[in-house]
């Protein structure tokens, strides 16, 4: 298993000294959701009470786990789209050539992304007093699990786009298409009760919902009540489970697909 | 068969409708200094990416050392890999490249720091070992690449247009490093040009065309199939110079992109007699024994460089 371990160390480690050396990520990643957060729910605040959330919570703290999928989604995105430009004329190159399976590149990729997005999801964590969330050691252990299952999904559906674009234009096609509008649909930015019908059903059928719907029921783990109207706990993360499983293999057989 | 480091077999890729490898056929010996020589678009980058295993062939085998291209997985490890764009992590390291690429080759611990270390010292690259590979200027990033491509000690180094971008003096010196290499190590070699001088050093050279592998050989037995030297000559009006010298001379000289060429033997006697004969005819004239780019004229009638520009007859 040794031959198997060291390249996907290898490839996770590239990840996170890349990251750590261009400061330039952690503004995208990190930056711009809390910019978000801030403008977005504190405009919205005084205008919006969010339907089906819990008495008490304003839009600022509605928002508030919205913004940790944000900073999950983002990380996922720019640690993924290199992928397009580093496999033909860049770092890929010589990995592909590599004798190492698909499946462990994939994997020593996506789990680079993952800790990344993950360490950025714990920082703004620790913002939760702020938006007004009382936080306990059980509510931060189970989010940082929730973070990891989402974090790995979405990081593997950024692999997924990326092996099969020919260029980093048509990743972010795909991104405003695509991928913001599932984190939008996911009750991140606004609750499915009170939202039209069709908009509903695609919050349902989103996969992403039940991650953010996890990583609200973890958020108030010690007062369910607060987390307001989103699927239960034990179902959502099922789904998320599998929703990691389905995109992590989804991601590998792009790779493979892409080059014999 | 045992000499054998490479054996390719009728093979051939198409591109939607266009053809960029026609039923090509050769074979490289173990230990050999081998180009592909040709100009962009000839087919040598779809060549080269079938042998590195980043592209599965639309038709035909090929073999490294005995084992099929279609399992990958075993040929991957025979080969070491210079690919025409940077392949280092910028943002990492000489030496952290090193270590990653080793990881994926299964060296690790002090194994893996001890055969850095001597690739490293071997491509003058130790004092560098700590830069970022960004701040390297084109020729040592050139160096590392080839130290990356060497950590495991593959015995054939496939390399895709390997000096693109450097100077002249750094061309050669890397060349250098690669026939030295070779000679102490073994190590079979084989490189994609469109440098003459560069082809010139290789043992053997395929020459390849708009997809069809024109001939393979020494760069001095190529040069023999020219016959004699070659004569170029610049004519205000090439075409009437054309008919000239056919009616003065007896020799056909061909005609491409607008300068008239003649390759026989004791080409020195015909500049003397077309000088001699139409002073104001001739505007420049020049003599010399063929080159590489004599060779791929002669054999496709097709400038090197002149993209699909015809020859006025048959080369």
């Amino acid at each position: 298993m040794t031959h198997l371990f060291l390249p996907v160390y290898a490839l996770w480690r590239r990840e996170i000294v890349r990251f750590v050396r261009q400061r330039s990520r952690v503004t995208g990643a990190f930056a711009q959701p809390l910019v978000f957060w801030l403008l977005l729910g504190g405009g919205l605040n005084a205008s919006f009470r969010p339907a089906g959330a819990a008495a008490g919570t304003n839009y600022v703290e509605y928002f508030y786990p919205g913004t940790i999928a944000l900073v999950l989604l983002f990380t996922a995105i720019f640690s993924t789209i290199s992928t397009v430009e580093d496999r033909n004329a860049g770092f890929l190159q010589g990995v592909l050539v590599a004798p190492v399976p698909r499946w462990a590149i994939t994997l020593g990729q996506a789990l680079g992304g993952t800790t990344l997005a993950v360490v950025q999801g714990i920082i703004f964590l620790l913002l939760a007093p702020i938006a007004g969330i009382p936080l306990s050691v059980g509510a931060v252990l189970s989010c940082i699990g929730v973070m990891l299952i989402v974090a790995l999904s979405l990081t593997s559906l950024g692999l997924i786009i990326a092996w099969r674009m020919e260029s980093t234009q048509g990743f972010h096609a795909i991104m405003n298409l695509i991928l913001i509008p599932i984190w939008l649909l996911s009750g991140a930015f606004f609750p499915a009760t009170g939202a039209p019908a069709p908009l509903r059903w695609l919050m349902i059928l989103n996969p992403l919902t039940y991650g953010m719907a996890a990583l609200r029921r973890c958020l108030y783990l010690s007062h369910p009540a607060a987390a307001g109207a989103v699927p239960a706990l034990l179902p959502s993360l099922g789904i998320s489970v599998v929703f990691c499983a389905v995109t992590f293999v989804g991601a590998a057989r792009s790779a493979n697909r892409s080059l014999a | 068969m045992d000499s054998e480091a490479i054996r390719v077999d009728r093979l051939r890729h198409v591109y939607g409708d266009r053809v960029a490898l026609n039923d090509i056929s050769f074979r490289v010996h173990r230990g050999e200094l081998f180009g592909l020589l040709g100009p962009n678009g000839g087919g040598k980058t779809t060549l080269f990416k079938i042998l590195s295993t980043l592209m599965t062939p639309s038709g035909g085998t090929a073999f490294i050392f005995g084992d099929a291209l279609s399992a990958p997985a075993v040929v991957r490890r025979h080969l070491g890999v210079v690919f025409q764009h940077p392949s280092l992590d910028g943002k990492l390291t000489v030496h952290e490249n090193l270590i990653c690429h080793g990881h994926l080759y299964g060296l690790h611990g002090s194994a893996l720091q001890e055969r850095a270390r001597t690739v490293l010292a071997r491509l003058g690259l130790l004092e560098r070992a700590g830069d970022r590979v960004e701040t390297l200027s084109g020729g040592l990033q050139r160096r590392a690449e080839l130290a990356k491509a060497l950590l495991h000690q593959p015995p054939l180094l496939l390399l895709d247009e390997p000096s693109t971008g450097l100077d002249p003096g750094a061309r050669r010196d890397f060349l250098q490093y690669l026939r030295q290499l070779r000679d102490e190590e073994g190590i079979t070699i084989v490189l994609t040009t469109h440098y003459m001088e560069e082809a010139e050093r290789c043992e053997r050279v395929a020459i390849l065309h708009q997809g069809n592998l024109v001939r393979v050989g020494t760069p001095a037995a190529l040069k023999e199939e020219v016959g004699g030297d070659v004569v170029v000559m610049h004519a205000p009006d090439p075409q009437a110079l054309q008919g000239k010298i056919r009616g003065r001379f007896g020799c056909d000289p061909t005609l491409i992109d607008g300068t008239l060429r003649v390759e026989r033997p004791r080409g020195h006697e015909l500049v003397r007699d077309v000088v001699d004969a139409f002073p104001n005819d001739v505007t420049l004239v020049t003599y010399g024994k063929p080159t590489l780019e004599d060779v791929f004229i002669h054999l496709t009638g097709h400038r090197f460089w002149g993209g699909d520009s015809n020859v006025g007859g048959d080369a």
